[in-house]
């Protein structure tokens, strides 16, 4: 597997906390649909995990036989690798409110 | 085929996928290589178009579409792709290994590709706009690293559980199918029977150019699958439901029915084994692949008469097929030897094969493919259903009617002379059953118990016989240690006796004549004796009437004597006495002189 990390490590490891978020974004070429959903994701992630993510953008035009790893159907897909347990969200990530509960952001919002 | 023959079974690719003679079709078929299927479908599914396979659970739907699958890519070279939304590929290898196909080792050798796509509905969540198009990827490539022909989605429908938004999946569905069309892929596309439409989330809606449906039917605790093509645009196609099933090499449809009545027909005749009744059969016995029902209550010797047929058979080279349903083969060979039937050098000849199985091991069609396999296999010239009524127990009357059309119609197309048995309850000879599949057979022989006097006694006689003319007549039949005979039975004004009435019956018979001869030889005896007294009495008379008549004649000389000498003395008395009163007196003194002498 070598998906390729199309965006700068736009994290910094904040030590001592938990270990970083671990996102996957699977896309079709650069399609509007796909660089909405990469906006939108980086937006979530800034706003709540700054510093403690990562993200890997997987182009499966590219790499068509990575789909079958997450089990991919829907493009855009993101998938939460790490923390535990795997989760996993499609679309464009337009609707704040189920991003949020999707990748089980509302907790670390909260506290 | 490894046996030489010349006899031709329209369903012989039993085991191999052979082509079946397709007809000229406008529309590119693809062989699926299943047997039957090609031939309802007029050689194949639609080439490079999907079709649509729906039905109940566990009818046997991804079982259908592997087995396209896997008979594609062994048999005609193409490579297919399996796309799983069900069944991992370690369960679908599992699976189908069962039924023979080494799926494993086709994945092996790049013949096909198998991916499992897991979803679940509690992993995916949906925010904003999205499109399918990663399964359009994962098809793609999967179709292009082995370049696939075929391709199965099974089931696709788990899709509606998953993808939350219906609107986005079925204008993603309706592109996936446009997709494979232009793919030029030949696609079999599962789907759940639904309860109001055909398939369960209306997928037919997508696929237009091809419906089959699966159905699986309870009855009588016997289970039956049928498979009907509802829907083949652009090309003719049976129609009607046809029984289905799936054994040890995958699955067979039966589309026997589907064959005209136009049998080759042969003129030549075989004997029975049993010399009175090929005399009762036109002095030769039946003809050559007719089928022959043999009715008659328990124990009137239709196992004695069917063993006579094949031991005839096999005698004269041929090779017997005898399926038993009731008795097992060494039971068949043990009891026929006590009648003097040696059945085992026979079987030992390979002339002979027993099939001995319960009716109620499983369904009727899956009797009838177990019988449709032996016969391709053995190649028989005749065929023994002993009894074919216990099988048909095994089914409702119509499926048991139309599986003895099926097995008829398969073993004339190939020229077998085929015998039926038929049990019928005791009292009333012709049973339903029977009067239904009569029509069915060529020739009819019934097998009857006669009781009386304290005996049973065995009768047999046609009932029918198609095309030859056939004794009327009731025969006894007779079984001894040293096998069957037939003799005529006694048929008087007291009806038709049999057994020991018949033979006392000759007994009584001959004691009236014998009687009836020594009253004759008394009356003469009598006759004779009168005659005799008779012509002693007449003798007696003629020498009584002898002495009379020399009496008289005695007489008449004394008298004439007597009259010369009163003559005399008269004239010389009167010349005595002067002789005046001569004329008066002389009659009438000479009558009172006569009578005072007699």
């Amino acid at each position: 597997m070598k998906p390729r990390p199309k965006t700068p490590p736009a994290s910094e490891v904040v030590p001592g906390k938990a270990k970083p978020w671990q996102l996957r974004l699977y896309v079709m070429d650069q399609t509007p649909k796909s660089l909405t959903a990469l906006a939108n994701l980086r937006k979530f992630c800034e706003a709540h995990l700054k510093g403690r993510y990562r993200i890997r953008v997987i182009d499966l035009l590219k790499h068509p036989h990575l789909a079958k790893g997450d089990q991919i159907l829907a493009i855009p897909t993101v998938v939460r690798k790490l923390p535990k347990p795997v989760r996993t969200i499609i679309g464009t990530l337009s609707d704040t409110d189920r991003v949020l509960v999707g990748l089980d952001l509302r907790s670390l919002e909260c506290p | 085929m490894a046996k030489k023959n010349s006899t031709a079974f329209p369903v012989r690719h039993m085991t191999n996928g052979h082509k079946p003679a397709a007809p000229r079709t406008l529309l590119p078929k693809c062989l699926t290589g299943i047997q039957g299927l090609d031939e309802i479908t007029g050689g194949g599914l639609p080439l490079g178009r999907p079709t649509l396979v729906c039905g109940g659970a566990g009818c046997g739907k991804t079982l259908l579409a592997a087995e396209f699958l896997v008979r594609g890519a062994a048999q005609f070279g193409e490579p297919g792709v399996l796309m799983a939304f069900e069944e991992t590929e370690k369960e679908l290898k599992a699976n189908v290994a069962s039924l023979g196909f080494d799926l494993a080792g086709l994945v092996r050798r790049k013949k096909i590709f198998i991916d499992y796509v897991h979803i679940e509905r509690s992993e995916a969540h949906e925010s904003g706009e999205y499109d399918l198009e990663g399964l359009f990827v994962r098809l793609n490539h999967a179709i292009d690293s082995i370049g696939a022909k075929r391709v199965v989605l099974d089931t696709l429908e788990v899709l509606f559980a998953s993808i939350p938004n219906e609107a986005i999946l079925r204008s993603e569905l309706r592109r996936l199918f446009r997709w494979l069309k232009d793919k030029g892929v030949t696609a079999v596309i599962t789907a759940e029977r639904g309860r109001e439409q055909l398939t369960r989330h209306g997928l037919e809606e997508y696929v237009s150019d091809c419906v089959i449906v699966l159905d699986h039917r309870v009855n009588d605790q016997i289970a039956t699958r049928n498979l009907r093509v509802m829907k083949y645009r652009g090309a003719l196609h049976g129609t009607n439901e046809f029984p289905f099933l799936i054994g040890e090499e995958g699955i067979s449809v039966l589309p026997i029915t589907s064959l005209g009545l136009n049998h080759k027909i042969s003129t030549e005749r075989i004997a029975t084994g049993i010399p009175r009744l090929d005399a009762m059969l036109g002095g030769k016995g039946f003809f050559r692949g007719s089928s022959i029902l043999l009715t008659g209550t328990p124990g009137t010797g239709k196992t004695i008469v069917s063993s006579n047929f094949a031991q005839a058979a096999a005698l004269r080279g041929e090779r017997v097929l005898y399926f038993s349903f009731e008795e097992s083969p060494n039971q068949i060979i043990r009891n026929m030897h006590s009648i003097g039937l040696r059945l085992e050098p026979l079987v030992k000849r390979g002339l002979l094969r027993f099939h001995s199985a319960r009716p109620s091991l499983y369904g009727l069609e899956m009797h009838l493919a177990t019988m449709f396999r032996e016969i391709a296999a053995f190649q028989p010239h005749v065929v023994i259903m002993d009894p074919i009524t216990s099988l048909m127990d095994a089914g409702t009357a119509s499926e048991s009617k139309g599986m003895v059309t099926r097995l008829i119609d398969y073993l004339k197309a190939g020229q077998v002379t085929s015998l039926f048995t038929s049990l019928t309850q005791g009292g009333h000879v012709l049973q339903q059953s029977e009067a239904a599949m009569s029509s069915l057979m060529d020739s009819w022989l019934l097998l009857q118990d006669f009781e009386g006097n304290g005996e049973r006694n065995r009768v047999l006689y046609v009932l029918k016989a198609r095309g030859m003319a056939h004794s009327n007549q009731i025969r006894e039949f007779l079984i001894s240690d040293r096998g069957i005979d037939l003799v005529d039975a006694y048929i008087g004004v007291s009806g038709v006796l049999t057994g020991s009435a018949r033979v006392a019956q000759g007994a009584l018979e001959k004691a009236a004549l014998l009687a009836s001869q020594q009253e004759a030889a008394q009356l003469k005896r009598e006759v004779e004796r009168k005659r005799g007294a008779l012509e002693r009495k007449i003798s007696a008379l003629r020498s009584e009437y002898e002495s009379e008549a020399a009496e008289l004649r005695r007489i008449a000389e004394q008298v004439g004597t007597r009259t010369m000498v009163l003559g005399t003395e008269r004239v010389a008395s009167g010349l005595l006495r002067q002789a005046d009163a001569k004329v008066a007196a002389g009659p009438r003194g000479k009558f009172r002189h006569e009578k005072g002498n007699s």
